[in-house]
């Protein structure tokens, strides 16, 4: 599949992506062609940092959990020393796939086809029948391996290509939401283990991007599940919230709710319950961090959207999946707190009721993005407009833009970023 | 309907209460299918083929009285985006078995349901359960069927089929849905959105 897609980009010019995007539109064929979606895969899956898998999946050596990065069909694995590898499950005999399991705990992989065998780092060990090859038992042969593989608190990212910035570079000023979240445990320690939501979606990946961190929707999408429950979200997301959009460069964004939050003061609001309900925790959390609990239980989680896949709704994690320009799937789960029984249950109860095929608020997104779909392929009047905010953003004390709670700040970071990506050299 | 006695729950009256179940949710008649549910209900659809705790594991649907309430109350918006307009349903239900007859539930276990460990009235590998301890007191009986749904929408037509489980009691005379556990076919693959009733 990748093949021919590659051979497609390959005969036709090359979009002209400085026309496509500007700086307060985008064209609608950014979402429809199958061009443009090759070389999204050659110029961003396949190159910059993407998100691929969480080190709490494989805790033990040999672990191994199986992972996507658009098309691609990866191994995470764990080796004897502890080292995170991803391979690509693909075997280098006559490309069979490796390994059928959906996780597991192997030292290796015996391909079925004709029994080459790989370690879990991707070095092949052996093969059936010797003497059919020169070289007494030795192939230059391996597994592929994703060459560039770095994590953050536990989070996965990867890079196909061999050089490039960072994992740091690129996470840039994101990174300080990931740690947010992070010292939400009392250990200091996020673990993705309650097992995950696999979302088919019709609509093109970059629909959910752009929303993940858009705070105009939420009052519409979801007025049907914030009336029934009377949920004190849709305050954050309105006009007269004190809350911002922020562009954190490199594409990556958030909503920052901290300022509703800090308005009220009350520990626990952003999970919306109260210290009381959750004691043991509050205490651990006091008992951990001293002063400064006061400030972390009343600002919580964060909601960031990392370019490209990653996205940290305050108490899910999200990880969206292309498959083609109008299909892709979305993954959720629920985050859960090392030291934190009393808010885990309370998040796969949450996360169950809100995200997936059936939830709540994501269903309803969801619908959105499919119906996206549809309206993009209508031929007028061509563009998406993306100036909502433009002439009152500002920047921050960090030096980094932002917009009021319903600004399209984000999207126009998105833009920027993609722009810059897919303009880049081959 | 008539109302019916414990003893009297034979395989006829089952059917006719799950086809009725399934002809409600087919056409998203609301209220008749809350009606349907005991206090303490149990509403599930696992994600993934592997038998797990949903209290600790990410399940497509685990709803309980209270959850299934706000589910049809957000419904009933009519601004549940994916349900509006609603999906075009027509199911059938075959292979009905009744694998528990009239066991008697434990002691009210109010509050637990979705904090306490659910049991789910199939053992991997197996079908029949032992005796089921949970409820709101009175005999249970555990019917499994399967089952074939066309849905259609404007985003296409989904088939959806797979493996229910219900457990069926006798309150007031009339048969009551205390649990049922929905198993697709697909449930470990990637799901289309799933908004309305299954
Ligand atoms: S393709 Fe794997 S051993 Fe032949
Ligand atoms: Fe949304």
């Amino acid at each position: 599949m990748t093949a021919t897609v590659r051979g497609t980009a390959a005969s036709m010019p090359r979009p002209d992506y400085a026309t496509l995007i500007q700086s307060d539109r985008v064209h609608g064929s950014l979402y429809t062609s199958e061009q443009i979606f090759a070389e999204e895969l050659e110029r961003i899956w396949y190159r910059t940092w993407v998100y691929i898998g969480h080190a709490s999946e494989v805790p033990e050596p040999g672990d191994y959990v199986r992972k996507s990065v658009g098309p691609q069909d990866l191994i995470m694995t764990r080796d004897r020393d502890g080292g995170l590898h991803v391979l690509l499950n693909r075997c280098a005999h006559r490309a069979n796939l490796v390994c059928e399991d959906a996780r597991g705990n192997s030292k290796s992989f015996r391909c079925p086809y004709h029994g080459w065998t790989y370690r879990n780092t991707g070095e092949l060990i052996g093969y059936p029948y010797r003497q059919g090859y020169e070289g007494n038992g030795k192939l230059d042969l391996a597994m592929g391996r994703v060459p560039r593989v770095d994590s953050y608190h536990g989070f996965v990212f990867g890079s196909f290509a061999a050089d490039g910035p960072t994992l740091a570079e690129h996470l840039g000023a994101a990174a300080g939401e990931i740690d947010r979240l992070a010292r939400l445990s009392p250990d200091g320690q996020v673990q993705l283990n309650a097992g995950w939501l696999k979302h088919r979606t019709r609509a093109n990946w970059k629909l959910l991007a752009e929303n993940e961190t858009d705070g105009y929707h939420p009052q519409f999408v979801h007025s049907s599940i914030f009336s029934v429950t009377g949920s004190p979200i849709a305050a954050l997301y309105s006009d007269k919230s004190s809350a911002v959009t922020r562009n954190l460069g490199n594409g990556h964004s958030e909503n920052d709710l901290r300022p509703e939050f800090r308005n009220f003061g009350e520990p626990m609001r952003w999970f919306g319950t109260t210290q009381a309900r959750v004691p043991d925790y509050v205490a651990r959390m006091r008992e951990v961090h001293g002063e400064a609990a006061e400030q972390i239980l009343v600002e919580g989680a964060p909601h960031v959207m990392i370019f490209p896949n990653l996205f940290i709704a305050e108490i899910q994690v999200f990880v969206i999946q292309p498959l083609s320009a109008g299909e892709c799937i979305q993954h959720s789960t629920a985050v859960q707190l090392k030291g934190a029984p009393e808010l885990n249950k309370r998040m796969v109860s949450q996360s169950i009721g809100s995200v997936g095929p059936a939830g709540m608020l994501l269903a309803d997104d969801t619908e959105m993005y499919e119906r996206n779909q549809r309206g993009v392929a209508m031929l007028q009047p061509e563009w998406l407009d993306l100036r909502r905010g433009l002439h009152r953003e500002r920047v921050d004390e960090r030096g980094l833009t932002i917009g009021t709670a319903t600004d399209e700040t984000a999207m126009r970071g998105f833009w920027s970023h993609y722009r810059t990506l897919m303009e880049a050299a081959a | 309907m008539t109302a019916v006695a414990v003893s009297e729950l034979d395989l006829r009256q089952i059917e006719q209460f799950l086809y009725r179940e399934a002809r409600y949710a087919d056409e998203h008649d609301y209220d008749a299918w809350e009606a349907l549910w005991t206090d303490d209900a149990l509403y599930w659809v696992p994600a993934g083929a592997d038998a797990v705790d949903p209290t600790s594991q990410m399940s497509v649907i685990y709803d309980n009285r209270s959850r299934i309430s706000t589910r049809l109350k957000q419904l009933r918006t009519g601004k549940r985006h994916s349900q509006s307009p609603p999906s075009s349903l027509r199911r059938v239900i075959s292979n009905v078995e009744v694998l528990s007859g009239e066991v008697l539930s434990g002691e009210v276990l109010s509050g637990e349901v979705l904090s306490g460990e659910v049991p789910d009235g199939q053992v991997p590998g197996g079908e029949v359960p032992g005796v089921e301890m949970r409820g709101g007191g009175g005999a249970e009986t555990i019917v499994g069927a399967n089952f074939m749904l066309a849905e259609s929408r404007a985003r296409g037509t989904e088939i959806w089929a797979g493996r229910t489980t219900y457990r069926l009691r006798v309150v007031d005379g009339e048969i009551r849905l205390a649990y049922k556990k929905v198993l697709l076919v697909n449930c470990d693959q990637p799901l289309p959105t799933l908004a309305f009733l299954i």
